[in-house]
């Protein structure tokens, strides 16, 4: 059975209020893979939509959004897992390439959160929790990341100036991404002055400059057959591996908080023994930074640092763009903003920038083995995807 | 398990808002009432349930009763929300956590007149019931 490769990928710039409507956020990112694939719309066998519901009010997106791109009479289909919706859309092309069903896939990811308020976002993450039992409590998002940070805290002696320092991380290069939303430099002493709006609570122990921001966006990748992807591409990104995962949504269901999200570590382990690499093999990486401590136990999660030891890998700057292992080097989700259904393809073309050399001042020094963690909810789903040159 | 009944809303009660009306485990509020935290057990296999499940993936039966959650919780985490989603606003500010009951862990929230300061991982807490305006009803934690 033959590979199946990536030959195509965009992403439209995130922003805090898309002037447009969600086809025409999607259109963004798919003209630019379309464009970077050097292909015509009669080209895409099927094309398959994820996003996650209730930001806008289009019920059945998929349908809309492949008549606006050109792709009927093509089939197409909506996924939804929340955040990590878009890199589920990439296994299933991927299997549907794999099973000869289809030689030429794309996966559009969109997201247009600014067309609700930013409590009636934090009630809509909510619900994506547990609805009958926590959600009464007044539950969000943060919170639920609040606890596994806390719980580390405890047990590993992570402190507030190590999360403090991942976003310091995203920041330096969320400045050189020009598709960022967050472009500000932020520094240590953002986080230790009380007056400075990063160090305002959110829900304790994070504070708002650990949280990352809502934006609107769309990112598109288009995956291909070997046989297709040789024959029109001259920089095909191949899938090596891939793996997923889902997790008691109760917080009562989850093992110790304190080992981060069981849903990374099954998908990783999947992927890696699928690729046939571990750990030391990955030259570059995009983690699911939804908030500082989410990269953290991300570092342990994928094996790049022992469980409990993940806070050094940033204390000696292992994962900057010139470390061990760089991570998140186009800001992640922390300076580049979360556009919920877009965020995974968003981290799969980085990667294959990356791969393709293609980077620009992100680049990292000549990596052939990359990986992307993207995880749905609080460590709800997980999906792991590592691609080679 | 439920009483049979043509509108059974009681579930509708749990919480500040709550956005489940109807379950087949509805008398957990009425157990509330009674001051009573409750989770289920399975009749065929034993397996204990917080929260209470009508239904149990384990051996597949429904043949469930009610378990009374009883002793003390291990303090698990915790977080003090300072923003909160819509309809929670007027609650701010708000603490929760989750508790190791040994079998089975419980979410809720810790009580108001415990400070964040004088809350630490690992410490010993017991649940009570909490009437809510509005004839609603929640569960928090206080200090063993």
């Amino acid at each position: 059975m033959g590979r199946v490769a990536i030959i195509g990928v965009g992403q439209s710039a995130f922003v805090r209020g898309y002037p447009g409507s969600i086809r025409e956020l999607a259109f963004e990112a798919f003209r630019e893979a379309m464009e970077d694939a050097k292909l015509e719309v009669k080209d895409i066998d099927a094309s398959i939509v994820a996003s996650a519901p209730e930001y806008d009010r289009q019920r059945s997106p998929a349908g809309v959004i492949a008549e606006y791109l050109g792709l009927i009479p093509q089939p197409t289909c909506y996924v939804e897992t929340v955040c990590s919706s878009s890199t589920t859309g990439v296994i299933m092309a991927y299997s549907m390439i794999k099973a000869g069903l289809y030689d030429t896939v794309a996966v559009i990811g969109f997201q247009k959160m600014s067309e609700i308020s930013s409590m009636e976002v934090q009630e809509r993450m909510g619900r994506g929790a547990d609805i009958q039992w926590e959600s009464p409590f007044g539950t969000m998002m943060p919170a639920y990341y609040a606890m596994y940070a806390r719980a580390y805290m405890a047990a590993h002696g992570l402190t507030l100036e190590d999360l403090a320092a991942v976003r310091v991380k995203a920041a330096t290069y969320g400045q050189i991404n020009d598709k960022a939303v967050y472009r500000k430099p932020v520094t240590m002493e953002d986080f230790a002055n009380p007056e400075s709006r990063l160090a305002g609570p959110v829900a304790s122990p994070l504070r708002v400059g650990d949280c990352c921001a809502n934006a609107d966006g769309s990112s598109c990748i288009i995956l291909a057959s070997e046989e297709r992807a040789k024959a029109v591409c001259e920089k095909p990104v191949w899938i090596l591996g891939v793996g997923s995962a889902s997790e008691a949504v109760n917080m009562t269901g989850r093992p110790d908080l304190a080992k981060g999200l069981r849903v990374a570590i099954e998908a990783a382990s999947k992927a890696y023994k699928m690729a046939g690499v571990g750990p030391k093999d990955i030259d570059v990486a995009e983690v699911h930074d939804c908030f500082t401590i989410a990269e953290i136990m991300a570092y342990e999660n994928l094996g790049f640092a022992k469980p409990g030891e993940g806070k050094e890998l940033i204390r000696a700057k292992e994962t900057y763009k010139e470390g061990s292992i760089p991570v998140n080097v186009d800001g992640g989700l922390l300076s580049k903003g979360h556009p919920i259904g877009a965020t995974g393809g968003s981290q799969v073309r980085t990667i294959v920038l990356q791969l393709r050399g293609e980077a620009g001042p992100m680049q990292v020094k000549d990596p052939e083995i990359g990986l992307v963690h993207n995880i749905g909810g609080v460590g709800l789903y997980g999906n792991v995807i590592i691609m080679g040159r | 398990m439920g009483k049979e009944k043509v509108e059974d809303t009681r579930f509708s009660r749990f919480g500040v808002v709550s956005f489940t009306a109807l379950t087949k485990v509805n008398d957990f509020v009425d157990y509330l009432e009674q001051g009573k935290l409750m989770g289920t057990r399975c009749k065929v296999c034993g397996k204990v349930f917080f929260p209470p499940r009508a239904d149990c993936y384990s051996c597949l039966s429904s043949d469930m009763e009610w378990s009374e959650v009883k002793g003390k919780g291990k303090l698990l985490s915790f977080t003090k929300l300072s923003y909160a989603p819509v309809g929670f606003e007027g609650e701010l500010p708000y603490t929760l956590g989750l508790w190791d009951f040994g079998d089975y862990k419980v979410f809720g929230w810790v009580s108001k007149e415990i400070p964040e300061e004088e809350l630490e991982v690992g410490m010993e807490m017991v649940p009570r019931v909490v009437k809510l305006s509005d004839d609603r009803l929640l569960y928090e934690f206080v200090k063993a």
